[in-house]
C-alpha cells in the first residue's frame, strides 16, 4: 500500500480549505485529493467525511458511484486497452494477454506490486481507424501487435530505471 | 375571487372522479386520499421525495406519463392512473426487481408483510419473463439489532433516507453504480462497525426482508425448554397496543391480558412489567431532576431510556454527556430489580434465573448486550425479543391471540401506575415526571394528573408547567435529527429548557422497530391514543401511589435516588468513536524502535486545532531530520473528547495538547535519558 505522505496530507487540508470545506463541493473535493494520491484510500475519505461533517457513507458512496474515482491505488503508468467493436474484431483481447503475461497480471489482479503499472480494458475511445488501439496514460498507441506492446512497456521501463 | 369560486376551482380529477386538493404535496397523496392505493416503494409521507422507483406511476393529460409522488396537484388536472400504459410499466417494474431477487420467500421473515411480493401477487405475476441476475451478496448479522441481507433489497433508499433525515445519523448509504449498487454502511463495513444507532427505522420503512429485526427466538425457546431455568418475562408498555396487529387486530387494540396470557402459553414462568420498572425510573429520574433544579446541576436534564438516543449522545455529543439522567432505562432496571429481589421472592437461585424482555425496539438488543450491564459474565437482562416476534413464538405453538383468556402479570414486578404505562409514548417520560415532581413540589396531591401540553405529534414540542413560583420548561423531541436545534442552543448558552425527553422513534416506543408491521399510516395515533386510554382505566396514574413499589424500595432500596438505589439503577457513559481501524500515516519509518505519534483528527479534536498541531508536528520531525526514528499518525477519535485535543506518544496519553506538550514528549520519548527541554525550538 501507498503510504500517505507529509505532502498528501498537506495537500488535503489545502483542497479542504480551497473549498472552504463545503459539503456541496464534494465531488470537486474527491477529485482534487484523487489527483493527489491517484486513488482514494479510505483513510482520506474518512478525514474528508470528518472536515466536512458529512456521514462517512455518503462520502464513501459517492466515492463509489463515479467510474472516474478509483479506492484501489492505481499504477502510474495506466494502460487502456480499448474493447470497442473495431478493437475488439482486430483482436485486442490478444493485446491484453500479452501485457497480462509481460507485467505479471491477471483478471483479477490489475496493478502490478511497484505500482507502476495499471491495466484496464474501455469501450471505444474514438479511435477506430488505429484499431487495435491503447492508452498510456494520455498517449495514443494505434495498431498495436502483442509484440509491440512489450517493446513499449520495456521503454517505459527502461525510462524508470534511468530516472 | 369569492370563496365558492375557489372551492370549486381547487379539484382535480382522477380516473373521472373529482377530488378535492386539500393542501397535498402531490398527485400520489390525493389519489390515496381518493382510496385508489397506488404501489409505491420509495415513497414515505414522513420523508423526502426521491421519485426512484417508478411504481407510482399515472397519465396527466396533457403531460403523459409522470411518477405521481414527484407532480404537485394543480386545480382541473386530469389524471388516470390505470391506463393499459401504465398497467405494463409497472408490471415490468417489478417483473426486473424480482428477476434481481433472492426470491426465497418461505424462509424470509418478511414474507407475510412483503411489499414487492404483495405487488407481484397484485399485478397477477406468475412467471419471470426475465433471466434472473441475481449473484447472491453477503449478510451482515453483525449488530445485536438488525440483519441486512443485502439480496432482498430493492434499492428504494427508504432507509437511506429514513436513517439520515429523520435521525440524523447517515449510518448506511448507496454505494457503487449499476448493477453494482447497493445500500451499505462506509467502506463496505458491517453496521456493528459504524455509528448505527440501533433504532431500527430503517427496517420499519424497508419494504422488503433487506433489513429485519435480528431475532433471538430460538435462545429463547432453549431456555424455555431447559428444565434448570426459571423463565421469567418483562413486556413493555408499548407491547400490549401493537401485538393486537400481528393477529389481524384494529391498530390500537389493548390487549394486556392476552399478552399476558400469550407468554404463559408458550412457556414462561413468571411474567411481569416493565411499566412497574418505568415507575421507578420515575421516581429516581424525579429526584435526579429536583436535585439539579435545587443545587445548580447540569441543566437541562436529558432522559435516558432511549438506548438510540443514548448511543447517539455518547458518539456525537460527548460534551452533552453530563446532562443525560444516569438513570438505566426501564428494560435494564428491570433486570437489576428481578436478580435482587426475585431469588429471594420466588425463590430460586441467582444462575437458574433468565430474563428475557420483549420491546417494541431493536436499540433495546443492543442495550441489554452492553458489557456495563452485564456483571460477571451474568447479563441483567438475557435475551431481548420484539412484540412481533412475540406473535411469532405464539403462532408456533399454534394459537392465536385472540383465543387466549386474559391473565393477570404475577406480581410484585407486574404492579404500575399508569405512569409507568405512558413510557411507551413520545411526550410519556415527562408527563409521567411530571405528575412526581409536581406533586413534591407544590406539597399537595396532585387532583389534575393529565399534562396534555406534553402530548402532541410534532418532532419538538415545547411546554411550560408552572409550580408554585418555578417555571419548569420542558421540550420533547421524537426523531434523532430534531435534537440537533436543543444541542446547538446549548452549546450557544442560550437553552430555555429544564428537562428534554428524546426518543428516537417518531412516535415514542409504540412505534418501535419491534412493534408488528404496519402499513396503515394512521396505526401510531391509534397505538399512542390506546396508551392514554390504558392509562385512564388505571387505579393508580402516579408512580408514587404504587404500592408494590414502594414495598420493593422499603426492602431492597432505600429511599429513591438514595445511596443504594443509585449502585443499582445508575449507569454512566462513555464516549464513542464512530469510525473504527481507519488511521492515517502521515510519515512512516522503517525502524523498529521508532516512536509512534498519533494525532487525534476525530471531530472534536478536529475543531479544537489538532490539524494545526498534526501539521506542525510532521513538519518539526522534518525539519529536524528526526524522519527515521518517528512515525506520524492522524487517527480517529480516541474516545476523549472533553479533554481535546488528545495526542499519544509512544505510551504517553497528551490531554489539551500542545505543539509544545507535544514536542517535549516526542523529545523525551526520543531520548530517555535526558531531561526535555533540550528540543529544538520551532
Ligand atoms: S438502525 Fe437506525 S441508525 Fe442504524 S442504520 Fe437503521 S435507521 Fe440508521
Ligand atoms: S434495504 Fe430496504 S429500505 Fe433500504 S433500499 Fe433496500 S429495500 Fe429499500
Ligand atoms: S413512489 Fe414515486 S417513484 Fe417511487
Ligand atoms: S475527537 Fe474524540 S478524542 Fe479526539
Amino acid at each position: 500500500m501507498q503510504q500517505t505522505t507529509v505532502r498528501n496530507f498537506e495537500k488535503i487540508c489545502e483542497i479542504l480549505e480551497r473549498y472552504e470545506r463545503n459539503p456541496a463541493k464534494l465531488v470537486p473535493i474527491l477529485q482534487a485529493v484523487q489527483a493527489e494520491y491517484r486513488y482514494l484510500p479510505k483513510e482520506a475519505l474518512a478525514y474528508v467525511a470528518t472536515s466536512l461533517g458529512l456521514p462517512p457513507s455518503r462520502v464513501f458512496g459517492v466515492a463509489t458511484f463515479y467510474a472516474h474515482f478509483a479506492l484501489e491505488p492505481k499504477g502510474k503508468y495506466v494502460i487502456h486497452v480499448c474493447d470497442g467493436t473495431a478493437c475488439h474484431v482486430k483482436n485486442s483481447e490478444g493485446l491484453v494477454k500479452a501485457i497480462r503475461k509481460k507485467l505479471g497480471l491477471s483478471k483479477e489482479k490489475n496493478t502490478t506490486d511497484d505500482l507502476l503499472f495499471t491495466l484496464e480494458t474501455v469501450s471505444c475511445i474514438g479511435a477506430c481507424g488505429l484499431a487495435p488501439v491503447l492508452m498510456i496514460n494520455d498517449a495514443v498507441h494505434g495498431q498495436m501487435t502483442p509484440d509491440a506492446c512489450a517493446t513499449v512497456i520495456d521503454k517505459i521501463l527502461e525510462e524508470e530505471k534511468e530516472a | 375571487m369569492n370563496n365558492t369560486m375557489q372551492d370549486t376551482q381547487n379539484t382535480m380529477w382522477i380516473d373521472n372522479r373529482e377530488v378535492p386538493i386539500e393542501g397535498e404535496r402531490n398527485v400520489l397523496e390525493v389519489a390515496r386520499k381518493a382510496g385508489i392505493d397506488i404501489p409505491t416503494f420509495c415513497y414515505h409521507s414522513d420523508l423526502s421525495v426521491y421519485g426512484a422507483c417508478r411504481l407510482c406511476l399515472v397519465d396527466i393529460d396533457g403531460r403523459g406519463v409522470n411518477a405521481s409522488c414527484s407532480v404537485t396537484p394543480e386545480p382541473g388536472m386530469r389524471v388516470k392512473t390505470n391506463t393499459k400504459q401504465v398497467r405494463d410499466i409497472r408490471k415490468i417494474s417489478i417483473e426486473l426487481l424480482l428477476a434481481n431477487h433472492d426470491m426465497n420467500c418461505p424462509t424470509c421473515v418478511r414474507s407475510a408483510t412483503c411489499r414487492l411480493r404483495e405487488l407481484a401477487e397484485r399485478m397477477g405475476i406468475e412467471k419471470l419473463r426475465y433471466k434472473p441476475v441475481h449473484t447472491p451478496r453477503a449478510i451482515d448479522r453483525s449488530a445485536h439489532s438488525l440483519v441486512r441481507d443485502p439480496n432482498k433489497c430493492v434499492l428504494c433508499g427508504d432507509c437511506v433516507r429514513a436513517c439520515h433525515e429523520v435521525q440524523g445519523v447517515g449510518a448506511i448509504d448507496f454505494a457503487f453504480r449499476g448493477a453494482d449498487s447497493a445500500v451499505m454502511p462506509a467502506f463496505c463495513h458491517n453496521l456493528d462497525a459504524v455509528e448505527c444507532v440501533h433504532c431500527g427505522l430503517c427496517a420499519t420503512v424497508c419494504p422488503t426482508g433487506a433489513l429485519t429485526p435480528k431475532p433471538e427466538i430460538d435462545a429463547v425457546w432453549a431456555d424455555l425448554d431447559n428444565p434448570q431455568k426459571v423463565v421469567v418475562a418483562q413486556m413493555a408498555p408499548a407491547v400490549r397496543v401493537g401485538l393486537g396487529e400481528y393477529f389481524g387486530m384494529a391498530a390500537g387494540a389493548v390487549t394486556t391480558g392476552q399478552a399476558v396470557a400469550a407468554l404463559k402459553a408458550v412457556g414462561f414462568d413468571k411474567v411481569y412489567d416493565t411499566s412497574f420498572t418505568a415507575d421507578m425510573t420515575v421516581l429516581e429520574e424525579s429526584e435526579e431532576f429536583l436535585n439539579r433544579l435545587n443545587t445548580g446541576g447540569t441543566l437541562p436534564l436529558f432522559t435516558s431510556c432511549c438506548p438510540a438516543w443514548v448511543k447517539y449522545v455518547e458518539q456525537y455529543h460527548h460534551q452533552l454527556l453530563p446532562h443525560l439522567s444516569s438513570c438505566k432505562s426501564p428494560q435494564q432496571m428491570f433486570g437489576a430489580v428481578a436478580r435482587k429481589v426475585l431469588p429471594k421472592h420466588l425463590p430460586l437461585e441467582e444462575k437458574e434465573l433468565v430474563v428475557v424482555s420483549v420491546m417494541p425496539c431493536t436499540a433495546k438488543k443492543f442495550e441489554a448486550k452492553q458489557e456495563k450491564f452485564n456483571k460477571d459474565g451474568k447479563p441483567e437482562v438475557d435475551h431481548v425479543i420484539t412484540t412481533a416476534e412475540l406473535g411469532l413464538m405464539l403462532r408456533q405453538v399454534g394459537l392465536q391471540l385472540q383465543n387466549l383468556e386474559p391473565e393477570s402479570f404475577d406480581r410484585p414486578l407486574g404492579f404500575k401506575s399508569g405512569a409507568g404505562v405512558l413510557f411507551g409514548v413520545s411526550g410519556g417520560v415527562t408527563e409521567a415526571v411530571l405528575r412526581y415532581v409536581v406533586e413534591k413540589v407544590q406539597g399537595k396531591p396532585l387532583e389534575q394528573v393529565d399534562f396534555h401540553q406534553v402530548r402532541g405529534e410534532a418532532g419538538l414540542r415545547e411546554a411550560v408547567v408552572k409550580v408554585n413560583d418555578t417555571e419548569v420548561r420542558l421540550a420533547i423531541v421524537q426523531g434523532l435529527a430534531n435534537v440537533e436545534a436543543v444541542t446547538k442552543q446549548i452549546r450557544d448558552g442560550v437553552c430555555p429548557y429544564h428537562l428534554v425527553e428524546v426518543m428516537a422513534c417518531p412516535g415514542g416506543c409504540v412505534c418501535g422497530a419491534g412493534q408488528p408491521h404496519s402499513f396503515n399510516p394512521a396505526a401510531r395515533r391509534e397505538r399512542t391514543k390506546a396508551i392514554y386510554d390504558h392509562d385512564r382505566t388505571m387505579d393508580f396514574h402516579k408512580a408514587q401511589d404504587n404500592p408494590e413499589l414502594a414495598a420493593v424500595y422499603a426492602e431492597h432500596y432505600g429511599e429513591a435516588g438514595g445511596h443504594a438505589a443509585h449502585q443499582a439503577l445508575h449507569t454512566d457513559y462513555q464516549h464513542r468513536r464512530r469510525l473504527h481501524e481507519l488511521d492515517l500515516t502521515v510519515t512512516d519509518s522503517d525502524q523498529e524502535d521508532k516512536v509512534q505519534v498519533r494525532v487525534c483528527v476525530g471531530t472534536t479534536c478536529f475543531l479544537n486545532g489538532s490539524q494545526e498541531l498534526l501539521r506542525k508536528l510532521v513538519h518539526y520531525v522534518e525539519r529536524t531530520g528526526l524522519q527515521d526514528r518517528v512515525e506520524i499518525n492522524a487517527t480517529f477519535c480516541m474516545e476523549n473528547c472533553g479533554q481535546s485535543p488528545n495526542v499519544r506518544v509512544g505510551n504517553t496519553h497528551i490531554e489539551h495538547c500542545t505543539f509544545d506538550t507535544a514536542r517535549d514528549a516526542l523529545t523525551q520519548a526520543l531520548n530517555p535519558d535526558i531531561s526535555s527541554g533540550f528540543a529544538v525550538s520551532p
